[in-house]
């Protein structure tokens, strides 16, 4: 560990070397867990950090490869979810696993009757009592459906509760509720906390692990980081550990490399005014000049993926403008946007953006197809001399034009959703996590073609969760938390230090 | 070896192989079978007369209809069982309109092809009804046109009143019998001219690369400017079409409507003809073609059967046995075995080669 004493007598639970792997990836290598009694404890990383692995080790989803879980002084063997709940560990997931269309009282007691025959007054006084002493504005025999989110989030709560849980682990809980249902559910974990419940809280929001938990602990690909009391972690330093920097070993990549050459004073080609989408951004401004690399920085959730999407009409504008070359132009869906130039790599290359059975060919084409119209379809001449012209000009190394595109690799596949945009000859580019997944020598490629473009006139959008590819992409950063633009970075400020600063937000200014 | 390998990699290659294994079977056991007579038929006009003959003519339908089954099957990922009934409305609405409201008119109340156009306007409604519940609504296909299936040959019976008029006039018998003059029958002549419509549209438009975006990601194919609700309702309206066809070739063989047995099950030979084809039944990739093949493979089979005396109501279970040895066969897990096994066949050669 690295220098944190732990107060021994207070311990809950303990997981000791976890180990798990799944078929060519470590989950999680050698990782410790301490809860203690009454305490609220962040388990916080990144995506694909092993959160939810070492959750489902000890929920009993996951078997351990290796380790040991001690609960209470006791070597806990938890071989299914079933154990798990017996030894009083219980989780509420993001999504809400309980029945809708059931009532209040049900639901808290389903699946655990020891009776013959429901002895319905006695479960709905029983619940009531339960739900007054939680303080939960619920009635038992009001119908689950009918409550809204975040009381039903604390009646699964509340339901764990009455199982005698010991340890309750909090997946993502707040992630769909605003702000006084989030206060209403901290107020319920600090009462659980007093009652010597350890509550593990896995959240992607900052600002409320600052304002309930007392302890965090980090995990970076699959392996611990540290345990840290949350005073002695400033945000800056939670989001280097997360990310995997320490503070004083980052250097200023961007001088590396020249800036690209901008007319002077040019004004912007596209603009958006207070634009919101149905997807939970708040309202933002934003504008891109010809030539620019831009991008989105924040953490995974924070909504930079959401206001490119705002932009480009993937999902659903509620309110706002977006100009273009000073005058308003109205993009209801993607082919709008297309219409007036912007392409989008999307975040989410397999779901998002390749057509799977489809030949590399077909795949490149596409967008540029779409925009020429149903009735005037490339000839098969055409689309071959396009396909292996673009195969040819960004590398993409396949067997033939006619190969299905399922077949190539991530970093191939990638190439070809960038040659599909380019086919389409876009005024502005926006690329949404173009080098997730894929190899370094082609990540570093993408990156460089990105710059190409822009030099060549094409405005483009960068958006990375490596905040070294944004640094060495975009002359200007706009910061995102919590699903708010928080600031806005370019020239000196455009430095590790700086970003992460700025993304952690808080004291730390 | 490459184009070997390409021929048995195409998905066409299994239809075609049942066609011709059914074609040898024919041609071992009784090669009267390709036997074509040029002779005259009842109405004194030269006709072709033979089994082959029959099959091209029967098939015809079928081979329509396995067009649009073959389009909403790709673009929905699911299937339309509302056929049969669709042709049973499609046909009523068509008789409705040259027998008039008492059923019992002499002359033709209007043109064929006005009553015909009408017909498939009507249908083309009822497949965008399908349509909107698929693509809108987001219901499963098989749930959705569960509803037509119900309903259609009740609303069929309906159109005319549960009457049952018969065409008197003779040139209504042309579609599904002879042009005077011609020995080809009109319904194969209508079936080709199908055949050639799709693929022009197939050729000429979009159609084609766009319902296999949808019909394999629709998600990408929104973000790419498609719009997937579009396509999908417009897969059902194509179908639509067909059935019109369908069902104009279906009452001018009998002159008149039998609301409950027309084209009774006719849904479930059109889906066998799309598996047939090789086309996967979860949507996406398509082969028209293949399609069109499995649908004659399956009048092929039935024609044979007929031929030797098997019994009308035998035939059903004759023809699940080829179905099963034929959707075996095809089946991926059956197909990588067999690639499988070649491979190994392949590296004991070399080694004994190289010993």
């Amino acid at each position: 560990m690295k220098g944190v004493v732990l107060v021994e007598q207070d311990v809950l639970l303990t997981m000791r070397g976890i180990c798990k792997s799944f078929p060519g990836v470590k989950a999680l290598q050698n990782v410790d867990f301490t809860l203690r009694r009454g305490e609220i404890h962040a388990l916080m990383g990144e995506n694909g950090a092993g959160k939810s692995t070492l959750i489902k080790v000890l929920t009993g989803v996951y078997s351990k490869d290796e380790g040991d879980i001690v609960l209470d002084g006791q070597t806990a063997v938890i071989r299914n979810p079933q154990d798990a709940q017996n030894m009083g560990i219980a989780t509420v997931y993001q999504e809400i696993t309980l029945c809708p269309n059931l009532s209040v009282a049900e639901n808290i007691y389903i699946g655990r009757g020891k009776d013959k025959s429901v002895k319905w007054k006695k479960m709905y006084t029983e619940a009531d009592k339960i739900l007054e002493n939680l303080d939960i504005p619920a009635k038992g025999n009001m119908q689950l459906g009918n409550c809204s989110l975040a009381v039903q989030q604390m009646i699964a709560i509340a339901r764990a509760v009455d199982m005698d849980c010991k340890v309750l682990i909090l997946d993502e809980p707040t992630s769909s509720l605003d702000e006084q249902e989030v206060a209403k559910l901290f107020k319920l974990m600090r009462d659980l906390k007093a009652r010597g419940v350890g509550i593990v809280f896995v959240t992607h929001f900052f600002d409320q692990v600052y304002e309930v938990s007392d302890r965090i602990t980090v995990l970076r690909d699959g392996q611990l980081v540290g345990e840290y009391l949350i005073e002695n972690l400033p945000r800056v330093q939670l989001v280097s550990k997360m990310l995997g920097k320490e503070l004083d070993e980052q250097e200023d990549l961007r001088a590396e490399h020249p800036a690209f050459e901008q007319e002077a004073g040019a004004a912007p080609i596209f603009e958006a005014e207070q634009l919101q989408s149905n997807a939970g951004i708040y309202p933002f401004d934003f504008y891109i000049k010809k030539g620019e690399v831009n991008g989105f920085a924040g953490l995974l959730g924070s909504g930079r993926s959401e206001c490119v999407r705002a932009i480009f009409g993937a999902d659903k504008v509620i309110g706002g403008t977006v100009k273009k070359n000073g005058k308003k132009i109205k993009i209801r869906r993607p082919i709008d946007a297309m219409k007036n130039g912007i392409a989008y790599l999307s975040e989410d290359r397999k779901s998002d953006g390749i057509i799977g059975d489809l030949s590399v060919r077909d795949n490149i084409i596409l967008a540029s197809q779409v925009l020429k119209g149903f009735m005037r379809p490339y000839s098969k001449a055409e689309a071959n001399k396009l396909a292996d012209e673009y195969i040819k000009l960004i590398q993409v190394k396949t067997a033939s034009r006619d190969t299905p595109i399922k077949s190539l690799s991530g970093g191939n596949q990638q190439k070809v959703i960038v040659a599909r945009w380019m086919l389409m000859h876009p005024e502005y580019l926006i690329l949404d996590e173009p080098t997730r997944g894929i190899d370094v020598g082609t990540k570093q490629e993408i990156q460089k073609l990105a710059l190409q473009f822009a030099s060549e006139g094409m405005s483009v959008t960068f958006i990375s969760s490596e905040t070294d590819e944004m640094l060495h992409t975009c002359s200007r950063l706009i910061v995102m938390r919590d699903r708010k633009v928080v600031g806005e970075l370019s020239g000196e400020d455009l430095t590790s230090n700086k970003i992460m600063s700025t993304i952690a937000g808080g004291e730390d200014k | 070896m490459k184009t070997v390998k390409k021929i048995f990699s195409n998905q066409i290659v299994i239809p075609l192989a049942a066609l011709i294994i059914l074609a040898l079977f024919n041609l071992i056991a009784d090669p009267s079978f390709y036997k074509i007579t040029l002779g005259l038929n009842s109405d004194g006009n030269p006709v072709l007369t033979g089994y082959l003959i029959t099959i091209l003519d029967s098939g015809a339908e079928l081979a329509i209809l396995a067009i649009g089954m073959t389009l909403v099957t790709a673009a929905s990922g699911g299937q339309d069982i509302s056929v049969g009934a669709a042709i049973a409305i499609s046909g009523s609405v068509m008789l409705r309109l040259l027998c008039g409201p008492t059923a019992n008119s002499q002359t033709l109340l209007m043109p064929i092809a006005c009553a015909f156009l009408i017909a498939m306007v009507v249908s083309m409604l009822f497949g965008a009804f399908n349509g909107v519940l698929v693509a809108i609504f987001k219901i499963q296909p098989m749930i959705a046109t569960l509803i037509l299936y119900t309903a259609g040959r009740s609303i069929a019976a309906w159109i005319n009143q549960n009457q049952l008029p018969v065409v008197v006039d003779p040139t209504f018998k042309y579609f599904g019998g002879y042009i005077p003059g011609c020995p080809v029958p009109t319904a194969f002549i209508i079936a080709v001219i199908c055949m050639i419509i799709i693929g022009l549209v197939l050729k000429f438009t979009n159609l084609g690369l766009y319902t296999q975006c949808v019909g394999i990601n629709e998600r990408s194919s929104r973000l790419n400017g498609l719009n997937p609700t579009f396509i999908k309702i417009l897969a059902f309206v194509i179908m639509g079409m067909c059935v019109a066809v369908a069902a104009l070739i279906k009452v001018s063989r009998i002159s008149t409507i039998n609301y409950s047995v027309i084209a009774k099950d006719i849904e479930m030979d059109a889906i066998l003809a799309v598996a047939l084809g090789g086309n996967a039944l979860s949507g996406g990739k398509f082969n028209v073609w293949g399609s069109i093949i499995g649908a004659y493979v399956i009048q092929f089979l039935t024609t044979t059967l007929y031929k030797f005396n098997v019994s009308s109501v035998a035939l059903p279970a004759y023809k699940a046995v080829v179905v099963i040895i034929l959707v075996v066969a095809s089946a991926p897990t059956v197909r990588d075995k067999f690639a499988e096994l070649s491979k190994k066949m392949k590296s004991k050669k070399s080694v004994k080669e190289a010993a």
